[in-house]
């Protein structure tokens, strides 16, 4: 597949919250909003996944929500990148020895799709900037992509 | 030929109208609510539980994230219940520190619910004025704890970090920015037509369901209840400052408490700039002294913290309503031994159910956010049974009720 090069100047962004403390979640909606607006960049959060070009992911994966993420990965048109935010989705962090804990998100993730783009940003929770960073990172890594193509 | 009304109509658990994964199940007819059930559980991740794997210090990291939006709150009250369980004193500066977090907390926690319930009425100007507010206290709160979120401020028997001079002057400022814009917030929130019409009469907690449905916070508030623990059950710098400050009803912003989404606005708004001031006062009343009664945090484990045996209960107002933490301790064990969170909006949730009856579908997303619910600190119990059942319905659970009373009274 070609990418034409209006993709990566404007990524549409579905959040998912996966069992999170709320902490990343409420960063992200203010990177959204006038102090940081990522939406100068293109960058907007769309309320569906199959308008989506980046998942954005909170919180380690549990049992009730493992189906459902892999339902809503599924259902995002490719070619995606995800978006992994906070410590939860890189490492479980400090839930990481919990009996209802599926992830680290991104080896659950992997197990679904083996060639998936994942984008880490670190932080418990993250700051805004460092989410805005990150989501420069995944229009890199599907830069790249077309690269390829 | 599509089947007879009612019909069900699921929403959630991800749905643009939720912020976090929780599922309702509603029976419609034509435009109006017949009935309502939610089912919780999608935010699980066994908080309590993995408390009881560590000791009280690696908990107090636990405990704030439990709630990222009300990080603090957890955080206090784990603290007071320690306190309580272990007979720790916190000095008198600790406490006023203690308490000012506590209210910058409540100022952000309330502009970020009026920023959502904008957005779920489709005003999304509203959201992006109020988190543009939003953001100067949480400038205030990296200067005094140096996170925006998480603040890790609080540790048994004080505060981490002290406040300096030039740090008060800087906060003061922002402050006194926030008392600026009061009147513009007032007139948006108070008169704004698009708000007055979607939210009066809309999501109705009357008094009496209030009261039997035990919720709390600014929902109960709202409905006329006037209830709050900062008053109620004075703690810490609460108990100098109850001559100069009053509980926020719609009564005393000069509105009747009709228990609808708009009176909740009331008393939201109105609170909010309260703790405003009550932060000034605070700031202003600051006694001098050590932040914490025991600054060597070896010592506080070893010495005090494993030696200590019994149960700690505490409650403190968080931003949605009355936090419980209950602690026990055994002596000579690391780990706490038993720990329970009862969150606001456990309290909070049943209230759904009477304010959704006959209600649009179209005000779902407002009603829904007028509780200003927390999943994040609510699933953390779910039942299993031998293993096998997952659900435990109300007749097993009635029955397992009285069982447990008629264990108790042998």
């Amino acid at each position: 597949m070609k990418l034409t090069k209006s993709f990566d100047k404007s990524l549409w962004v579905f959040h998912v919250n996966a069992a999170s403390c709320n902490g990343c979640d409420i960063e992200i909606v203010a990177a959204l909003t006038p102090r940081y607006d990522v939406e100068r960049f293109g960058i907007k959060l769309v309320g569906t996944p199959r308008h989506a070009d980046v998942l954005l992911v909170t919180g380690p994966v549990n049992r009730q929500m493992a189906d459902r993420v892999r339902r809503v990965y599924e259902q995002t048109p490719g070619p995606k990148a995800v978006l992994i935010c906070g410590n939860c989705g890189a490492t479980s962090g400090v839930y990481y020895d919990s009996y209802c804990i599926e992830g680290p998100f991104d080896e659950f993730i992997k197990k679904v799709d083996p060639n998936a783009i994942i984008v880490y940003v670190p932080g418990c929770p993250v700051r805004p900037e460092a989410i805005t960073f990150g989501v420069v990172q995944a229009w890199k890594a599907l830069e790249k992509l077309r690269g390829e193509a | 030929m599509a089947e007879a009304p009612p019909y069900p109509l699921n929403i959630g658990p991800i749905h643009p109208a939720l912020k976090e994964p929780t599922q309702f199940k509603f029976v419609i007819d034509g435009e109006h609510i017949r009935e309502t059930d939610f089912q919780p559980g999608f935010n699980h991740r066994g908080v309590e539980y993995l408390g009881m794997k560590r000791n009280p210090l690696q908990v107090l990291h636990l405990a704030e994230r439990v709630c990222g939006i009300c990080s603090a709150a957890h955080q206090y009250v784990f603290c007071r219940a320690v306190e309580h369980a272990a007979d720790i004193v916190p000095t008198e500066r600790g406490d006023y520190l203690r308490a000012i977090v506590a209210e910058l907390e409540r100022i952000h926690s309330h502009l970020l619910w009026a920023g959502v319930a904008g957005h779920e009425l489709g005003f999304d100007s509203i959201l992006h004025y109020t988190w543009k507010v939003r953001e100067d206290v949480q400038d205030i709160l990296e200067i005094l704890c140096g996170n925006r979120v998480n603040y890790a401020y609080y540790i048994f028997g004080g505060v981490r970090r002290d406040i300096s001079k030039e740090d008060i002057a800087k906060c003061r400022k922002i402050l006194s920015n926030y008392r600026k814009i009061e009147d513009t917030v007032l007139s948006i929130f108070f008169s704004d037509p698009t708000i007055i019409h979607r939210t009066k009469d809309v999501g109705v907690l009357t008094h009496e369901n209030a009261v039997k449905l035990c919720a709390c916070g600014p929902l109960t508030r709202g409905a006329g209840v006037k209830k709050d623990i900062r008053f109620d059950w004075p703690h810490g710098a609460y108990g100098d400052m109850m001559d100069d400050f009053k509980v926020v009803t719609p009564e005393t912003m000069g509105y009747h408490a009709t228990g609808d989404v708009f009176s909740q606005i009331v008393v939201r708004i109105g609170e909010l700039f309260e703790s405003v001031r009550m932060t000034e006062w605070l700031l202003d009343n600051m006694p001098s002294g050590p932040i914490t009664s025991e600054p060597n945090l070896s010592a506080l484990l070893m010495a005090k913290l494993r030696m200590a045996e019994g149960e700690g209960v505490a409650r403190v107002e968080a931003p949605r309503g009355e936090d419980i933490h209950y602690v026990r301790l055994k002596k000579n064990k690391m780990e706490i031994d038993s720990w329970k969170i009862r969150v606001p909006t456990y309290g909070n949730i049943m209230s759904w159910l009477t304010m959704f009856k006959d209600q649009q579908i179209a005000d779902i997303p407002i009603i829904i956010a007028s509780i200003d619910p927390c999943i994040g600190c609510m699933d953390r119990v779910t039942l299993v049974r031998d293993g096998s059942q997952a659900e435990v319905d109300w007749k097993v659970l009635h029955d397992m009720s009285i069982e447990k009373s008629r264990r108790l009274m042998r």
